[in-house]
Order: C-alpha cells, then sequence, then structure tokens
C-alpha cells in the first residue's frame, strides 16, 4: 500500500459514481423527507405548544424539549431496536426518516415560534378589533409574515438536517458516507472515499448557505 | 430485570463518565478554537479574514462524521496517529470551534457602535478595548448560543462509538442484549436529556451573573415599560 501515491487518481475515480450515486438516491432523499415532516410538524408543534389547553401545551413542551436534547444516535437506536419489542416494525430506512424528521421538527417548532412572536402585537389587536375569526387571522395575517421571516432559519436547519444524515451509518442505512466507509475498508484506503464524502457535503451545502444569507439580507432580517 | 440493573450498574456509569469527560474536554477545546477564529474573522487583514473564512466554511460545510472519520482513518494512512481521545477531541474543537466562532464574532459586532468609537476617542489600544469594553458586554450575549452549542456537543458524543470509543452509547449497545432494547434505550436518552438540562442550568446561571456584572441585572428583575427594549438587550 506504501508504494501508492498519496492521492489515487485511479481509485477516487472508481469510487466517485458509486458515491455521487449514494449521494443522489440516498442522502438526498433522505433528507428531502425528513424535512419535509420537520417543516410539517414543526408547525404542528410550535401551534401546539401555543396552545392555551395545558392538556396540550404542556406534553408537546416537553416532548420538544427532550428530543432536542438527546442524541439523534440513540433515538434512531431506540426506534430501530425497541420499538419492535412493542409491536411496530419499520425499516432502518424508515426509522432514519422519521427520527431525522421528529428530531428537526423540534427544531423547526421553536423557529416557527420566533417567528410567531416576532409579528406584532398591534396586528394580533386589529385582527381582534376587526373581529375576524381565528382561522382567517392566522391564514390570512401571520402565516404569510411568518413565511417570510422563517424562511432563511428554516433552510439553516434544512442544511443542519443533511449535514446529520450520516449520523443513519449506526443503524447501517446505505447512505454516502456510509458507502464511502465500506468502500475504504474493502480496499484498506481511507484517503479518497472518505474525502470525497466530505467535498460532496462541502460542494451541496455551502452554496445553500450562501444563497441563503443573501436571502436573509434581501428579506430584511 | 432489576437485578441486571443493578449489574449493569458500574459499566453503565463508566460510560456516563467517559462521555461527560469527552464533553467538558471537546468544550473547553471548541470553545478556544471559537475564539481564535472569532477574533481572527474581526482581523484588520483582507487575507486573514479570508482564511478564517475559508477553514470556517470548510469545517461547518463538511459533516461531522465524515471529519471524525477523516481523523480517525485518513490522517493514520497519511502518516499521523493520534490517540482515539486526541483524535476525538480535535474533530469536535474544530467542528464546533468554527459553528461557535460566530458566535464570538457575533456578539462583539453587537456591541453598539458608539462603544467601539467611544474607545478610539479615549486613545484604548485593541487589546484594552477588548479586555475592558467590548469582551463584558459581549460575554453576556455569547452565552444563551454557547448552551446551545454545549448540548450539540454532548448529543454528538454519542458519535464516539463508531470510532471505538466506550461512551454511554457503546456501553449501552453491550447492555442492550441483557437489560433488553427498550430499558437500555430509554435509560439512555433520560441520562443524556438530565445531562443537557444540567448543563443548561449551569449556563443560565452564568448568564445573570455575567449579566450582572455589566450592570444588567438578572434578567428577571429588568424594569422597562417596552417589552421589545428587554428581548435586545
Amino acid at each position: 500500500m506504501n508504494e501508492r501515491s498519496l492521492w489515487d487518481w485511479e481509485y477516487a475515480f472508481d469510487v466517485l459514481p458509486e458515491l455521487v450515486t449514494a449521494f443522489l438516491r440516498l442522502t438526498l432523499g433522505i433528507t428531502a423527507a425528513a424535512s419535509l415532516i420537520a417543516v410539517v410538524l414543526g408547525l404542528v408543534l410550535a401551534l401546539g405548544r401555543r396552545s392555551r389547553i395545558r392538556g396540550i401545551s404542556w406534553p408537546v413542551y416537553g416532548l420538544v424539549e427532550f428530543v432536542r436534547s438527546t442524541p439523534i444516535p440513540i433515538q434512531l437506536f431506540f426506534v430501530y431496536y425497541a420499538l419492535p419489542a412493542t409491536g411496530i416494525r419499520i425499516s432502518a430506512l424508515m426509522t432514519g426518516i422519521i427520527v431525522l424528521g421528529v428530531h428537526y421538527a423540534c427544531y423547526m417548532s421553536e423557529v416557527y415560534r420566533a417567528g410567531i412572536d416576532a409579528v406584532p402585537k398591534g396586528q394580533w389587536e386589529a385582527c381582534v378589533a376587526l373581529s375576524l375569526p381565528p382561522q382567517r387571522t392566522w391564514r390570512a395575517v401571520v402565516l404569510p409574515q411568518v413565511v417570510r421571516r422563517v424562511l432563511p432559519a428554516t433552510g439553516n436547519q434544512i442544511i443542519a438536517l443533511f449535514k446529520e444524515t450520516p449520523f443513519l451509518i449506526v443503524i447501517g442505512v446505505l447512505e454516502m458516507v456510509t458507502v464511502a466507509n465500506q468502500l475504504a475498508a474493502e480496499q484498506y484506503r481511507y484517503i479518497e472515499p472518505i474525502t470525497i464524502a466530505g467535498l460532496i457535503f462541502l460542494a451541496a451545502s455551502y452554496p445553500t448557505s450562501v444563497v441563503l444569507r443573501r436571502l436573509e439580507t434581501h428579506l430584511g432580517y | 430485570m432489576l437485578q441486571e440493573l443493578i449489574d449493569a450498574g458500574p459499566l453503565f456509569l463508566r460510560g456516563v463518565g467517559i462521555t461527560i469527560l469527552y464533553t467538558l474536554l471537546a468544550a473547553v477545546s471548541a470553545l478556544v478554537v471559537s475564539f481564535v477564529f472569532g477574533l481572527l474573522a474581526m482581523s484588520r487583514s483582507t487575507v486573514v479574514r479570508g482564511v478564517t473564512r475559508a477553514v470556517v466554511e470548510f469545517f461547518r460545510g463538511t459533516s461531522l462524521v465524515v471529519q471524525l472519520l477523516w481523523i480517525f482513518f485518513v490522517l493514520p494512512q497519511l502518516g499521523l496517529r493520534f490517540e482515539a481521545m486526541a483524535a476525538a477531541t480535535l474533530a469536535f474543537a474544530l467542528n464546533f470551534g468554527a459553528y461557535g466562532s460566530e458566535i464570538v464574532r457575533g456578539a462583539v459586532t453587537s456591541v453598539p457602535k458608539a462603544q467601539w468609537e467611544a474607545t478610539v476617542a479615549l486613545g484604548m489600544g485593541r487589546v484594552q478595548r477588548m479586555r475592558r469594553v467590548l469582551m463584558p458586554q459581549a460575554i453576556p450575549e455569547m452565552i444563551p448560543p454557547f448552551g446551545n452549542l454545549l448540548v450539540q456537543i454532548l448529543k454528538s458524543s454519542s458519535l464516539l462509538f463508531i470510532v471505538g470509543i466506550t461512551d454511554l452509547t457503546f456501553e449501552v449497545n453491550q447492555l442492550r442484549f441483557e437489560l433488553g432494547s427498550l430499558p437500555a434505550f430509554g435509560i439512555a436518552l433520560v441520562v443524556y436529556f438530565v445531562l443537557a438540562q444540567l448543563l443548561l442550568a449551569g449556563m443560565r446561571f452564568w448568564e445573570n451573573r455575567a449579566a450582572a456584572k455589566v450592570g444588567r441585572g438578572p434578567r428577571a428583575v429588568t424594569v422597562t415599560a417596552d417589552p421589545q427594549a428587554v428581548a435586545h438587550t
């Protein structure tokens, strides 16, 4: 192995297609599916936490705090190994998507909460004065402003989620980093696969965060 | 069940101990990296700022797992061999330090501009200005985001087992056959939750102390007519 050069281009090009395929098929797929859960469930959790009924707001508060302060790998293990004991059996891939989705939904609920709190109080009062029903207050006045405010933060959460897809390695989901790790172990040559995996992450996340920063200044926050 | 739990106790506690040790080691080194990168990012030299920016974006942009694997498996092939503990601390310090440097930079730049100008007018040097005026005001601002980062570090310590370090996650993985998956991972989740809450409580205490030192008092007793003003102080 020692006579091989520091960086073997031939080997790098050998592993590249497999890594890119794994990235496009799994890493991006998992990110998209989990983000969808996070964005939708996050709003539900944020509204639940604002509920005036304590039977709703307290459990939601507890759940959000608990999920946010416990590690994703243990949550993955818990769902993957412990749930089957209660009769629920789901695949590793589904486990990964659900755990990442719910984990980030809890973060998203905080993002929404900040966005909702930022809507000026006068607007709520105006809605009351106009006797708009709560549904219309939310749909026509509050949510359009919330969406604009939470957009950059949502993007950041999705990038963070994206960079945590390799955590699924712990339950053996074949996303890009797991594939890179396996290829590396087969050849006992780690430099190229792991470096390429890192560069693919960088290539995907850096431009997105630049766009988000632009968006943030553009929206004026 | 109870007997098994008692038998598992020592291993479990050892795992908890290693998790705490790593979290503290990683937190302290990440804090150092945060301040170094954060202050360099505010340098007057364009080159220094550019290089710092690139390094920070690099560590923020490539996933932590990749960095961990890189330090563990690639560096030894390049002839750099670290002890597991040192390697993990290095990976965490650089990754979380990159995030932390943004916290430092953000907090220092959030100190009102007039304060900068006043230090210039008083003829203070760069070091004196930082130590006496800017840092004391910036630090209370940094504590809440650093608290969140600390919880992130604690949570990410659960990845150490993939490189063979016997932290809490590793021990729980061993014990799950004796204890059963549900109690083993359930207990682990609760332990992480309790540790995170302890860290956050400590940070809140520190935040109030730091705020009091610059005359802002504990937030709970701030008296003001405008609720928006509280949010911005």
